[in-house]
């Protein structure tokens, strides 16, 4: 690849998704983009960036954005995430919904749908603590293809052992050959939707708990703040957000405050709300 | 340095495993079938026991029914580790006191996840 063509494809990624993709990161555009370049019949590397040049809002400029994402995630990923969300979260909500009986969670990066299905069957889980309460759980991303993945709900052999319990693979999957199928009132309690995250998500409406996890790490600065601020104000004062291992809003908003003793977990910054309009660190143009 | 006892009757499995296992810190013990590892188990029960199905002389599903019966014999975390990948199969080791099952072809990451799963890491 030219620098040239590595240049506008860095620029286009970043645009369109917020990846940021190093310079060094040549190698891993060439490997991942290869099978692309073949699978559209085309000669090289060139000749892909060449004509998402000419046709920059083709299917091929957004499978390009799609082939250069991550999407590596698994089943209770972390673990300790879903311990909060059923130990802690869950019940704290619980209690404070008693009169609307409604709760509504948002995973906002959800690829191949592991992370709103580990979610789904902790509320499956918790039964009668969830007191009659209706659960919704939205489940987005940026490509449509891990959706379609996700909303079918099949899993390889190797995927259904990272971070599955075996016990919860026999209750909730039905084996298919060599693949394994989520039972469908799992299924039935997540709505998949694709949504870009950089794109504006206030009609989605309001969420008690966000899972926001493992993408904002592949974005810069700004454009994390930008995020992070337009999730505090879908998130009402008693909500939760989620964060992944390697994530933080410390030092970039303080539109939310980190959990003691609870790591990963977020809540609206009380005092910073009423302060009036979402104060930032940095100064970025959102 | 907890001992984690490998029962397969293929040393191409034995040796993957070990070195997995090693990497995660466990002391290995190994055995080719149920018998070999039931004289084991009764010398010094091993914390953990990473345990095939199908072996000549006493099956792993075998040994670990009787293995639940020795004295202590509830103590090993037992991890199944079989090409039996289907649901009847599962079902029975459960049953029988296994913790865990992983269904072969395996590698460091599934090993590492189920490992954790029974507090073993
Ligand atoms: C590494 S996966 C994380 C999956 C899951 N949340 C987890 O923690 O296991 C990151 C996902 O973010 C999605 N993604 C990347 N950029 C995005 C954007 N701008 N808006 C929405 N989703 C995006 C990718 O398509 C990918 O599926």
């Amino acid at each position: 690849m030219t620098p040239a063509d590595f240049d506008y494809l860095r620029k286009m990624l970043r645009e369109r998704s917020g990846l940021v993709l190093s310079a060094e990161k040549q190698y891993l555009a060439e490997s991942r983009l290869l099978p692309l370049v073949r699978r559209n019949g085309l000669a090289s590397l060139a000749d892909l960036i060449g004509d998402i040049r000419l046709k920059p809002s083709s299917q091929l400029a957004t499978d390009t954005v799609s082939a250069m994402t991550t999407n590596e995630t698994f089943f209770f990923r972390d673990k300790a995430p879903f311990e909060n969300f059923r130990d802690y979260i869950m019940p704290a909500l619980v209690a404070v919904r008693l009169r609307e009986k409604r709760i509504r969670i948002w995973c906002a990066a959800a690829s191949t749908g592991q992370e709103p299905y580990s979610l789904a069957m902790t509320l499956n889980e918790m039964g009668p603590a969830l007191a009659g309460t209706r659960v919704e759980i939205l489940a987005t991303d940026l490509s449509g293809d891990v959706l379609d993945r996700a909303k079918a709900g099949l899993y390889s052999q190797f995927e259904v052992q990272r971070g599955l319990p075996i016990q919860q693979l026999l209750k909730y999957f039905t084996q298919e050959g060599d693949s394994w199928r989520i039972a469908p009132e799992i299924r039935a309690m997540v709505q998949f939707r694709t949504l870009n995250l950089l794109n504006d998500f206030s009609p989605l409406g309001t969420f008690d708990v966000v899972f926001c996890r493992n993408v904002l790490i592949y974005f810069d600065q700004e454009t994390k703040i930008g995020v992070f601020n337009r999730i505090a104000k879908q998130i009402p004062d008693d909500g939760y957000l989620v964060l992944g291992a390697a994530e933080t809003v410390v030092g970039l908003t303080d539109a939310f405050k980190p959990m003691p003793e609870r790591r990963g977990v977020y809540t609206p910054n009380l005092a910073a709300r009423r302060a009036g309009p979402v104060t930032l660190f940095a100064s970025a143009k959102f | 340095m907890k001992t984690c006892l490998i029962v397969d009757d293929s040393s191409v499995i034995r040796k993957v495993a070990r070195r997995i296992l090693e990497g995660l810190e466990f002391t290995i013990e190994e055995a080719e079938d149920g018998e070999q590892a039931l004289a084991a188990c009764q010398r010094k029960l091993p914390e953990a026991i990473l345990l095939d199905w199908n072996m000549p002389k006493m099956d792993g599903y075998e040994f670990l029914r009787v293995l639940r019966r020795l004295p202590g014999g509830d103590g090993p975390k037992v991890v199944f580790c079989t090409t039996e990948n289907d649901v009847a199969h599962i079902a029975r080791a459960l049953h029988a006191g296994a913790n865990e099952y992983i269904m072969k072809p395996f590698d460091k990451e599934i090993v590492e996840a189920k490992f954790q799963e029974v507090g073993l890491i």
